[in-house]
C-alpha cells in the first residue's frame, strides 16, 4: 500500500462523512407534515375568518388583552358584526377546549412558546 | 416716499422676533386649554374602604378576610417571609400608624393587629415610578391597576410604595398555591409568574360584575364580622363609606406623605 492509496482512501471516507446528511435523506425527502389540529365540532367559523385567525390570532389576542386590561372593554365586534366577549379562557377556550390538540400542536410545529399559560388558568374540564 | 430697503429689513426682523417671543406663551395657553377637560374627568368614581379596627381584633374576622382574598386571587402561601406575597395581611398598630403612637401608648394599643392592603392612593407613588406603565390609576374608579403582561419586575414600585403593599414573585408562585385533589387552583383568576410584582386590586374583576370585594363580602357573612370592612364610592356623598367618614373618627396611613390613601381606619 502506497501513500497515494492511503490518501485516497482517507479522502473517500472524509467525503462520504461530510456528504452523509445530504444523500441520506434523498429517499425520504418530503416536507415536514403540517400538524393536524382538532377543530371544534359543529362550529363553522371562529370570531373572524379562519384564514385571518390562522395568520393573525396573536395580534388579535394582544388587541383583546390591551382592550380588557388597559381600557376595561369586554366586547369585541367582529368584521361581520358579531359580538364576542374578549376572553382567552372564556371565548377562545369555550370552543377550542383542547389546548394540547390545538394551540400546543401548532405552536410546537412553528417552534414558538407563548407564555399565556404561565399565568392564565385553563378552564375546568380541559 | 416709499419704504427703503434698510427700513423694510429692520421692521421685518423685529416682527419675526416678536412672533418668536410670543409663540411659547401661545403654546402654554393652548396646553392650559387642552388640560381643562382632563381635570373635569377626575370627578369619576373613587372606590374606598373603611376598616373597623375594633372589629378586626377578632382573629376569626382577620382570617376570613385574608382567606377569601387569597382564594379569590390564587395567592400563593409562601412560608418564607422574605418572599411572601401580600394582598391583604395583618400588621401591628404601631407599624401601621407609626405617627400615631407615642412613648406612653399602651402596649395593647401598640400590638393591636390591623388589616392592611393597597391604599389605592389618589396620588400613587408606584404609578409615578413605573417605567413601563404596568401600573396605573384607573380614571373611571380610582383603582391602582396592574398589567402583569407589561411588568418587567424592576421593583421600582416596591421601593416607592410607603405601605409595603407590593410583593415580588421571586419564583414560580404556582408551586405554593394550594390545589384541590384534582390539581385545580382555587379559582380561574390568572396566577402570576416569576418576575412580576403584584398587589391588591380592590377586586376589580368582581366590581365589574357588580359584586363587593371578596374580603368585604366574606367578612360581612360571619357573626361579629358585620361592618368590619365597608366598601363604597367616595365620590357619592350618599354611600356608606362617605357617611362613615362624615360621622366617625377615621384615620389613614401616613397622610403626611401626600399619597392620599383611600383605605380608612375607624379607631
Amino acid at each position: 500500500m502506497t501513500d497515494k492509496t492511503k490518501a485516497i482512501a482517507g479522502l473517500a471516507v472524509f467525503v462520504i462523512l461530510v456528504t452523509y446528511p445530504f444523500w441520506s435523506v434523498l429517499g425520504s425527502a418530503t416536507a415536514a407534515s403540517a400538524p393536524e389540529l382538532e377543530l371544534p365540532e359543529g362550529e363553522d367559523n371562529c370570531v373572524e375568518e379562519t384564514q385571518f385567525m390562522t395568520a393573525n390570532h396573536m395580534d388579535l389576542l394582544n388587541q383583546w388583552r390591551n382592550a380588557v386590561v388597559r381600557d376595561g372593554e369586554r366586547e369585541y365586534i367582529s368584521a361581520s358584526g358579531e359580538r364576542h366577549v374578549m376572553s382567552l379562557t372564556g371565548t377562545c377556550m369555550g370552543c377550542h377546549s383542547n389546548r394540547d390538540a390545538f394551540c400546543t400542536r401548532c405552536h410546537d410545529y412553528s417552534n414558538v412558546s407563548p407564555a399565556c399559560w404561565d399565568c392564565h388558568v385553563e378552564p375546568e374540564g380541559n | 416716499m416709499g419704504v427703503n430697503r434698510r427700513d423694510f429689513l429692520k421692521e421685518a426682523g423685529s416682527a419675526a422676533l416678536g412672533v418668536g417671543c410670543g409663540l411659547p406663551l401661545l403654546g402654554t395657553a393652548c396646553s392650559a386649554v387642552s388640560q381643562e377637560p382632563h381635570g373635569a374627568e377626575s370627578s369619576a368614581r373613587q372606590w374606598a374602604m373603611v376598616v373597623d379596627v375594633e372589629k378586626c381584633r377578632s382573629e376569626e374576622v382577620r382570617r376570613v378576610c385574608t382567606e377569601a382574598c387569597h382564594v379569590a386571587h390564587n395567592v400563593p402561601a409562601i412560608p418564607d417571609p422574605a418572599e411572601e406575597i401580600k394582598w391583604i395581611w395583618v400588621e401591628q398598630y404601631e407599624n401601621v400608624f407609626p405617627d400615631q403612637v407615642h412613648n406612653k401608648t399602651a402596649a395593647f394599643i401598640r400590638q393591636t393587629p390591623v388589616l392592611v392592603l393597597c391604599n389605592h392612593c389618589d396620588n400613587p407613588p408606584c404609578v409615578r415610578v413605573c417605567p413601563t406603565q404596568a401600573t396605573w390609576k384607573r380614571d373611571s374608579d380610582g383603582i391602582v391597576m396592574m398589567d402583569m403582561h407589561r411588568c418587567i419586575g424592576c421593583r421600582y414600585c416596591m421601593a416607592a410604595c410607603p405601605y409595603g403593599s407590593r410583593s415580588f414573585n421571586w419564583g414560580d408562585p404556582r408551586e405554593y398555591i394550594p390545589t384541590d385533589e384534582n390539581g385545580r387552583f382555587p379559582t380561574d383568576y390568572p396566577t402570576r409568574s416569576k418576575g412580576v410584582v403584584e398587589k391588591c386590586n380592590f377586586c376589580a374583576e368582581r366590581l365589574r360584575e357588580g359584586l363587593q370585594p371578596a374580603c368585604v363580602e366574606a367578612v360581612n357573612q360571619i357573626p361579629g364580622g358585620e361592618g368590619a370592612l365597608t366598601f363604597g364610592d367616595l365620590s357619592d356623598p350618599e354611600s356608606e363609606v362617605s357617611r362613615m367618614l362624615n360621622e366617625t373618627n377615621t384615620i389613614s396611613r401616613r397622610v403626611n406623605l401626600g399619597t392620599g390613601p383611600n383605605v380608612y381606619y375607624k379607631v
